[in-house]
């Protein structure tokens, strides 16, 4: 079944999963996800950009405990799960994390893919975009 | 100090003490408590207040306090800055001071949080509903974040959170106001939970409850009210700029920028004319023990780095050469959000005073610093004299 992103707005493309960001057209800043104005140097001319797909991994931790809404419990219940952010090179974005947090280090090459959250009302699994270890090519 | 600028002083400080309180006394109740404690302790009533400020992130708002203390008609302005409300809080009645609008204000601040570490709505800070729901909205995540980059980047180890977290507690022990009095080992702390590694359950302070309040006054009438009034040298706020690392941020650039604190440290030791290596006692912000380590050098008062030798040597307990949280910080004492700046404020004026009891700083400081931080990236600080 298809996947539905959790917001479409986060990505250019699902199936592979890319993700959507804006690049400043007088400063050159990316952002993510989309915004309308540049967070450096204040102006307003912002275009489309798709971001990398693989990074390393900038720093990191594990959400241990279940946080309170408006987190949304999966349905198989809460299981601590790692959260990071990953250098793109452009732009360093906060991201889930997948695999095993003993393999957790920074600076360790991370790739782009999806985690499933929830079934949305139409029976589709509800997708986020994640990074795991890997990637190196 | 220049003649043209007005001096204005603390004269009078009152605290309700943080923790965890009757579940039927409300914050605003313990805000009332504490400015009535301050006003006491200036000696003065709250009929001669001529401005408030006040600040509550939870528990209402602040200027219904007039209802308790008083119908006066005195303007009364309220703050919401989270953790930095304290600091934003008394800017703001000094500036009123400064500006001719009264020669007496009262600073109040109060909250009474839920147990458990906070749940933001992500419309309250520009996010869409996915930031939440997917997991990614939790304070403790960016303190631990932060922490794990900051210790990495300057080759310090995990234990020196626990040795942090350590000294809190031994300070809380000598503190009869604070929330957690009992010593524990650094080993302890270790191995306690882990809430967001490499944090665990000690190392990260507990929303809390609790009210604190101060009584300003202009220069020329502190020393009237006050037997040992203590000098409000400069106070400074600012917001984060490009680059900064921040809580609830879903990306960051590449490009490394300083974090506000940076900036509204430089700011209020330039304004006060003293360099922080001046500095005999001081508050940082210690929401989790990760957070006293890097506003140490953020706020200009160690070098990044030095901390391992400066915990080492014991140097930020009350009897070292850098005496830091006396009163046990956030950490032994909880935030209530709305209050926790103003206990800073306290905790620098009893010492200033030589009034801390217990914890006192043995060489009388004449020279203390109090640095707030709070989300979404703001910062306050002061430099107290006396």
């Amino acid at each position: 079944m298809t996947a539905t992103a959790v917001d479409p707005a986060l990505f250019t493309s699902i199936d592979p999963p890319r993700l959507a960001g804006s690049r400043c057209a007088n400063c050159g800043t990316v952002t993510f996800p989309v915004q309308a104005g540049c967070a450096k140097c204040t102006g307003t001319d912002m275009e489309p950009v798709e971001l990398a797909d693989r990074g390393t991994l900038w720093t990191w931790t594990v959400q241990a405990f279940e946080p309170k809404a408006p987190y949304r419990v999966p349905e198989t219940g809460f299981t601590p799960y790692g959260v990071g952010y990953v250098h793109l090179g452009d732009v360093i974005v906060e991201s889930r994390l997948l695999g095993d947090p003993a393999g957790f280090e920074i600076g360790k090459p991370m790739e782009l893919t999806l985690l499933p959250l929830w079934t949305g009302a139409d029976g589709s699994p509800v997708v986020t975009y994640a990074f795991q270890p890997g990637g190196e090519d | 100090m220049s003649s043209a600028r007005t001096e204005v002083s603390i004269v009078g400080v009152g605290l309700h003490p943080f923790g965890r309180h009757d579940p039927a006394l409300t914050g605003m109740a313990m805000g009332a408590r504490a400015s009535r404690l301050a006003l006491a302790d200036a000696g003065v009533n709250w009929a001669d207040i001529g401005y408030a400020v006040g600040g509550s992130n939870v528990s209402g708002k602040p200027d219904t306090l007039v209802s308790v203390l008083g119908l006066t008609g005195v303007p009364f302005v309220n703050v919401r800055n989270g953790c930095a409300t304290g600091g934003v809080a008394l800017a703001t009645a000094a500036n009123a001071i400064r500006a001719g609008e009264t020669d007496l204000a009262l600073v109040v601040g109060f909250d009474k949080h839920a147990r458990g570490a906070f749940a933001a709505s992500p419309a309250d800070y520009g996010h869409a509903n996915w930031y939440a729901e997917t997991g990614l909205m939790i304070t403790t995540q960016f303190f631990a974040m932060k922490d794990r980059r900051y210790l990495h980047t300057h080759g310090l180890k995990d234990e020196l959170l626990a040795q942090v977290a350590a000294k809190a507690f031994r300070c809380g022990e000598l503190n009869p106001d604070a929330w957690r009095r009992t010593a524990l080992s650094e080993d302890e702390i270790m191995r306690s939970r882990v809430i967001n590694p490499p944090l665990t359950q000690y190392m990260i302070c507990s929303p809390s409850e609790g009210g604190a309040a101060v009584v300003l006054a202009r220069g020329d009438r502190a020393a009237d009210l006050c037997e040992r009034p203590v000098g409000l040298a400069a106070v400074a706020k600012r917001t984060r700029r490009f680059g900064s690392f921040e809580v609830f941020a879903p990306w960051l650039p590449p490009e490394t920028g300083q974090s506000p604190s940076v900036d509204a440290a430089r700011a209020v030791f330039t304004a006060a004319g003293i360099s922080p290596a001046e500095v005999q006692v001081a508050q940082l912000q210690d929401t989790d023990a990760g957070a006293e380590i890097y506003h140490m050098a953020e706020t200009g008062l160690c070098e990044d780095g030095a901390q391992q030798q400066l915990l080492d040597l014991n140097e930020t307990a009350p009897a070292g050469r850098l005496p830091i949280n006396t009163d046990g910080g956030c950490l032994a004492n909880g935030e209530p959000v709305g209050a926790s700046g103003l206990r800073q404020v306290i905790d620098i004026v009893l010492q200033l005073q030589g009034r801390a009891g217990a914890r006192q700083v043995p060489r009388q400081p004449h020279i203390g610093f109090t640095h707030v931080y709070g989300a979404p990236g703001i910062s306050a600080c002061t430099v107290l004299t006396a």
